[in-house]
C-alpha cells in the first residue's frame, strides 16, 4: 500500500451449515449429487407451500455467535429478500435483516505489529439460492439442489486495515466455523463464501470514503489479492483527483484484476419486509447453556496453550492447531510420551509438521489415515530421545510403522538396532580407526580439522551404523587430544 | 346432504348439474376419478364404515393445490401446472371421506371482488345470470348457491368467501387465522389470506369446519390450538347458557351482547341492505340479545390498510411466477423471460397490485406506506379487542350493494375496491367473520349480512348464525 494511505475493509462471510436438512423443508443437504435431486415442493417454490423452521439453524448460529462475542437476541424476526434470478425459486430469500439473531460480537486475530480485535457486527440466519451454471455450452441451467441450504452471513466491523488482515480475519472465522462442527468451511466448494467491502483514506482521516464492494472471492489467496488489487485501484484513482464511485467489483482470478459488475444506480432494492410466513425466533437461556457447553477450545486459545504447555515455537502451534484433528493428535502423542520433556514435545511437532504431513499431502489423507497411531510416533520419538537409535535410523524404520501396529522398540528389538553407547566398546573401535587411518590422523594434527568429521564417519561406518555418534565424537575428541597433547 | 341416493347416483347428478349450469362458468376442472372414489364411499357405506364427510361432494377453489388435478389461480401464468402434492385441507377431507369433485373458477389470484379478472371468463351469478357472482371465490359460491355441490372451500384475504356468498344467497364462514391451515393455499397476502366454507346451512358449515380446523406443523402460522371446541357454547364467556341470576334460560340466543354500527358507518349501503340490517337487529333484540351501538374509531383506515398490506405480501408471493420452473413461458435469455412470461401471463389487476405492492415496499416509501399500515393494522386489531371485551357479536353489512351487473365497476377500480369496506377489517385484525343470507332485494337479488367475533369464537358465532337463520326462515 502506498504510504500515507490507510485502507478501511470489512468483509461479509456467507457460511453453509452442516445441518441434516434444509433450512425451512426437509430435504437433505449433502454436497455433490446429481443436480434437482435433492429438492422438494418447498424448496422448489411450488404455490401454496410454506417453510417451516429447521431448529438447528438457530442452534448453530447461537453458537457461532457465543463462540464470536456476540450478544444473542431473545426475539428476532425473519425478512423477505425480494429480486428475481432464474436460481431463486420463491423470487425472494428467506433472510434477516432488521434484528439479526447475533449482533455486537469480536474476534482476535494476529496481526504482523501484534494482536489485534475485530468487530463483529452482525450474524443473520438466511436460506442459499440455487446455482446457475452458465459455463457450459448449451444453455444456462439452474440446479436447484442447494437451494434452502442453511447459511449464516457474518459481518465484520471496518476494523480490517490491510488485505493480509483480511486473510487472516477469514482464516480466523473460517477455524472456528470449523472446530464449532457448524461448517466445512471449503471455500472452493463454495461452502464458505466471501465479499468485500474496501475503501481508502487518507491516513490520519477519520471519515469513510465512498466504498466499492468486492466480489467472487473464491479462495484464501484470491482474497488477499483481490483486496490488494482494489486498495491500489481506488489509491491510484484519489491520486490522480478522480473519485471512487460506490460500485460492485467482481474479482477476475485470471487476469488478477477487479472489474465492474453493477453501478449503485443498477443496485437493488431488496425491498425487505417481516417474511409473514414464519414465527419469530425465540432464543432462550436453555438454548444459549447447551450452546455454550457445546463450544470447544477455539484456534487462537489452543494455539497459545500449545506454546505454554509443550514449549512449541509460534510456527508449530499455529500449524498443529489449524486442524482439530491434528491438535488433537498431536496431544495424545505428547500423552503416550514415556519421559514428555519440551524437547520430546519439539521432536513429536518435528516428525508431523515434516514426515506425517508430506504423507498426508502425498496420499490427500487425514492424519488419524496416515495409518500411524499416536502412541507409535511417540514410541519412535521416544527411542531417538533415549538415545536407543539415532533419528537416521529412525527415518528409516517409519515407513515399516504405517498401517501397522508395531512401537519402534519392537522394531529395534526384531532388527538389532539399538545403538551401541557402551564407552569401552566404542574406545576399541575409535583406537582401531585411528590406527587404520594414522595418515589422517596425522594431517589433522598439521592443521586439517575437518578431516575429524571423516574419522567420525569412519568409526560409524566401522560399526555398522549402530554406535551412538555422539558417543563416537567425544570418544574421538578425547582420543585425539591425548595424541595431540604428547 | 341426501341421504337417499346412493354417492353413485348423487356424482352422476352433479355431473349432470355440471352440465346443466355450464353457462355459469362456475368450474375450471372437474375431477375425472369421481367414479372409482364414489364406489368406494358407497362400498364404505355399506359396510357400515362410513366416515364423518361420506360422500360429501365439496368444490374447491383453483388456489388450493389437489395432487394431480391443474392448479390455474384463475390465471394463464399457471398454463399447465400439475401439483405434486396435497393441501392439508383437501388431505383432511379426503380422509373424512369427502369427494374434491371439482376446481372452481375464480379472480386471477383471487384478486378482485367480481370474479371478472379470471383467465377463464366471468363466473355468472344463478339469482341473475347478467350480474356477477361477486368474489374473488365465485366459482365456489355459485357451485353451492346453484346446488351443484354440498359445499365448497374459498379463500378470503379481504372478504373473498363473504361477499360472494352474500351475492348468491349462501353462507360464507372465514374462520379465525391460524385455524385452518394454509399449506397448499396458494398465498396472496400471506397475514390475511385464510381458507373458509360456503355451504347452504350452518350444520354443513360446521361438519365441514370440525374436520378442517386443525393444527398443521406445515403452517408455522397454523395455531396449537386450533382444533374444534366441542365444548364452545353459545354464550362466548359461560359453559351453562344461563341468566345472571343462575336460571336456566331456553332461548339460545339470550343475553348475547350484540354491536351495531352507527348510521354514519352505513351512508354507501343500499336501503334495502340497511333495512335487512336492521330488522335482523331487531330479531336479536326480541330474543333477548342485548344489542348496543360500538365505535369504530378507524373504519376509515380499514381499505387503505387493506390495500397497501395485501398488495405488498402479493408483491412478493408472486414472485415466484417466473416461468422458470413450471406455467406459461415467453421469451428467453438468461432473464429476459421472466419479464416476459410475466407480462404475458398475469392480467391487468394482478399487475396493477403487484405495482402498487413493490411500490409501497421500496425504500424511500417504506416508511409513509408500509410501515404505517403496520401500524394503522396494530390499531385496527387492538380497537376490535377492546370492542369483543363488551359485545360477544359485531353486526354489520357483508356488502354495501347486492350484485352488481357484470361489466358495471370493472372501469372504475376504486369503486371496485371500496366496496370491500365492511369485510376487509376482519382480515386485519385475524378474527372470525361469517356472512348469512337474509332476504332479498327487489330484484330479487339476494343480502347478506355478516357476524364477527373475536379470535378463536368461531364455534359461538356459528351456533349464534345458525339461531338467526331460524329467525330468518320464520
Amino acid at each position: 500500500m502506498k504510504s500515507g494511505y490507510e485502507a478501511v475493509i470489512g468483509l461479509e462471510v456467507h457460511a453453509q451449515l452442516k445441518t441434516e436438512s434444509k433450512a425451512f423443508c426437509s430435504c437433505p443437504t449433502v454436497y455433490g449429487a446429481q443436480p434437482n435431486v435433492n429438492v422438494c415442493p418447498i424448496c422448489l417454490g411450488h404455490p401454496g407451500t410454506l417453510p417451516v423452521l429447521n431448529e438447528n439453524l438457530v442452534a448453530f448460529a447461537v453458537r457461532m455467535g457465543l463462540a464470536t462475542n456476540c450478544s444473542i437476541r431473545e426475539h428476532s424476526t425473519f425478512s423477505r429478500k425480494n429480486y428475481f434470478y432464474p436460481d431463486l425459486p420463491k423470487g425472494y430469500q428467506i433472510s434477516q435483516y432488521s434484528d439479526p439473531i447475533c449482533y455486537n460480537g469480536w474476534v482476535e486475530i494476529e496481526t504482523d505489529a501484534g494482536e489485534k480485535n475485530i468487530g463483529i457486527t452482525r450474524i443473520h440466519m438466511e436460506e442459499d439460492a440455487g446455482k446457475s451454471i452458465h459455463d457450459l455450452d448449451i444453455d444456462t441451467l439452474v440446479d436447484l439442489n442447494r437451494s434452502g441450504i442453511p447459511l449464516i452471513e457474518i459481518v465484520s466491523e471496518p476494523d480490517i486495515r490491510t488485505a493480509h488482515e483480511a486473510y487472516q480475519y477469514l482464516l480466523g472465522i473460517r477455524q472456528t466455523l470449523v472446530f464449532l462442527g457448524i461448517c466445512d468451511g471449503n471455500l472452493e466448494e463454495g461452502s464458505l463464501r466471501c465479499d468485500a467491502n474496501v475503501s481508502v483514506r487518507k491516513k490520519g482521516d477519520t471519515h469513510l470514503n465512498t466504498k466499492s464492494e468486492v466480489k467472487n472471492l473464491n479462495s484464501f489467496r484470491n482474497v488477499e489479492k483481490a483486496i490488494g488489487y482494489e486498495i491500489d485501484r481506488q489509491i491510484a484513482l484519489m491520486e490522480d483527483g478522480n473519485e471512487v464511485q460506490h460500485q460492485t467489483m467482481m474479482w477476475d482470478a485470471g487476469s488478477g484484476k477487479t472489474k465492474v459488475m453493477r453501478s449503485k444506480e443498477e443496485a437493488h432494492d431488496y425491498r425487505y419486509f417481516a417474511e409473514p410466513d414464519l414465527l419469530g425466533v425465540t432464543v432462550d437461556s436453555v438454548m444459549i447453556e447447551k450452546q455454550t457447553g457445546l463450544i470447544p477450545e477455539l484456534g487462537l486459545q489452543k494455539k497459545r496453550r500449545f506454546m505454554l504447555e509443550y514449549g512449541l515455537p509460534a510456527y508449530d502451534a499455529a500449524i498443529l492447531t489449524d486442524d482439530v484433528q491434528l491438535a488433537l493428535y498431536y496431544e495424545e502423542a505428547c500423552q503416550a510420551l514415556s519421559e514428555r520433556s519440551e524437547e520430546a514435545c519439539k521432536m513429536v511437532s518435528n516428525w508431523i509438521l515434516t514426515e506425517l504431513m508430506r504423507e498426508m499431502s502425498e496420499k490427500k489423507v487425514n492424519i488419524r489415515e496416515t495409518g500411524i497411531g499416536a502412541a507409535q510416533l511417540a514410541s519412535l520419538v521416544d527411542v531417538v530421545a533415549n538415545g536407543s537409535i539415532s533419528h537416521k535410523v529412525a527415518k528409516e524404520i517409519l515407513p515399516d510403522m504405517f498401517g501397522s501396529d508395531v512401537t519402534a522398540q519392537q522394531i529395534i528389538k526384531e532388527r538389532g538396532l539399538e545403538q551401541v553407547s557402551d564407552e569401552s566398546t566404542i574406545k576399541e573401535l575409535v583406537a582401531q580407526v585411528l590406527l587404520v587411518n594414522a595418515e589422517s590422523v596425522e594431517k589433522l594434527k598439521q592443521g586439517k580439522t575437518n578431516l575429524f568429521g571423516f574419522l567420525v564417519g569412519q568409526a560409524l561406518k566401522a560399526s555398522g551404523g549402530s554406535a551412538n555418534p555422539s558417543v563416537v565424537c567425544s570418544i574421538m575428541k578425547e582420543a585425539l587430544e591425548m595424541e595431540v597433547g604428547e | 346432504m341426501n341421504a337417499s341416493i346412493s354417492i353413485s347416483e348423487k356424482i352422476s347428478e352433479f355431473l349432470k348439474n355440471v352440465e346443466q349450469h355450464s353457462d355459469l362458468n362456475a368450474f375450471i376442472t372437474i375431477n375425472s376419478e369421481l367414479d372409482s372414489l364414489a364406489a368406494i364411499s358407497d362400498e364404505r357405506i355399506a359396510a357400515g364404515l362410513a366416515r364423518p364427510l361420506e360422500g360429501v361432494t365439496v368444490a374447491v377453489k383453483d388456489n388450493i393445490s389437489i395432487k394431480g388435478m391443474q392448479l390455474t389461480c384463475g390465471s394463464k401464468i399457471l398454463n399447465g401446472f400439475q401439483p405434486l402434492y396435497n393441501a392439508t385441507v383437501v388431505e383432511l377431507l379426503t380422509d373424512a371421506g369427502a369427494l374434491m369433485v371439482a376446481k372452481t373458477n375464480m379472480d386471477e389470484f383471487a384478486m378482485g371482488s367480481s370474479n371478472e379478472t379470471s383467465y377463464f371468463g366471468p363466473v355468472r351469478n344463478p339469482h341473475n345470470k347478467q350480474c356477477v357472482p361477486g368474489g374473488s371465490s365465485g366459482g365456489s359460491a355459485v357451485a353451492v348457491a346453484a346446488g351443484i355441490c354440498d359445499v365448497a372451500l374459498g379463500s378470503d384475504t379481504g372478504g373473498s368467501i363473504r361477499q360472494p356468498a352474500a351475492f348468491c344467497g349462501v353462507y360464507g364462514f372465514k374462520p379465525t387465522y391460524g385455524r385452518v391451515s394454509r399449506y397448499g393455499l396458494t398465498a396472496f397476502a400471506s397475514s390475511l389470506d385464510q381458507i373458509g366454507i360456503f355451504s347452504n346451512n350452518i350444520t354443513d358449515m360446521r361438519n365441514v369446519f370440525r374436520v378442517i380446523a386443525k393444527h398443521d406443523k406445515f403452517d408455522s402460522t397454523s395455531h396449537v390450538n386450533a382444533a374444534f371446541n366441542e365444548d364452545a357454547n353459545t354464550n362466548g364467556n359461560a359453559n351453562t347458557n344461563g341468566n345472571a341470576n343462575g336460571n336456566a334460560n331456553t332461548e339460545p340466543l339470550a343475553e348475547i351482547r350484540v354491536g351495531k354500527l352507527a348510521e354514519k358507518y352505513l351512508v354507501g349501503c343500499a336501503p334495502e341492505i340497511i333495512s335487512a340490517y336492521n330488522a335482523m337487529l331487531q330479531d336479536m333484540v326480541q330474543r333477548g340479545c342485548v344489542v348496543e351501538e360500538v365505535l369504530l374509531p378507524n373504519i376509515e383506515t380499514w381499505i387503505p390498510t387493506y390495500f397497501i398490506l395485501a398488495t405488498a405480501e402479493a408483491s412478493s408471493n408472486l414472485a415466484r411466477f417466473d416461468g422458470v420452473r413450471y406455467g406459461n413461458r415467453v421469451g428467453d435469455g438468461t432473464s429476459d423471460f421472466i419479464t416476459d412470461s410475466r407480462t404475458d401471463g398475469f392480467g391487468e389487476e394482478v399487475k396493477r397490485r403487484i405495482m402498487l405492492g413493490t411500490y409501497v415496499l421500496s425504500s424511500g416509501y417504506y416508511d409513509a406506506y408500509y410501515k404505517k399500515a403496520q401500524q394503522a393494522r396494530r390499531l385496527i386489531s387492538n380497537a376490535y379487542a377492546t370492542m369483543f371485551t363488551t359485545v360477544d357479536v359485531l353486526a354489520l353489512p357483508t356488502t354495501p350493494t347486492t350484485a352488481f351487473p357484470i361489466g358495471d365497476k370493472t372501469a372504475d377500480v376504486v369503486s371496485m375496491w371500496l366496496s370491500d369496506l365492511y369485510t376487509v377489517s376482519a382480515n386485519i385484525a385475524g378474527i372470525p367473520a361469517i356472512s348469512i343470507p337474509y332476504g332479498k332485494d327487489g330484484k330479487g337479488l339476494p343480502i347478506g349480512l355478516q357476524l364477527q367475533s373475536a379470535m378463536f369464537t368461531d364455534e359461538m358465532l356459528l351456533d349464534v348464525a345458525e339461531q338467526i337463520t331460524l329467525a330468518c326462515a320464520t
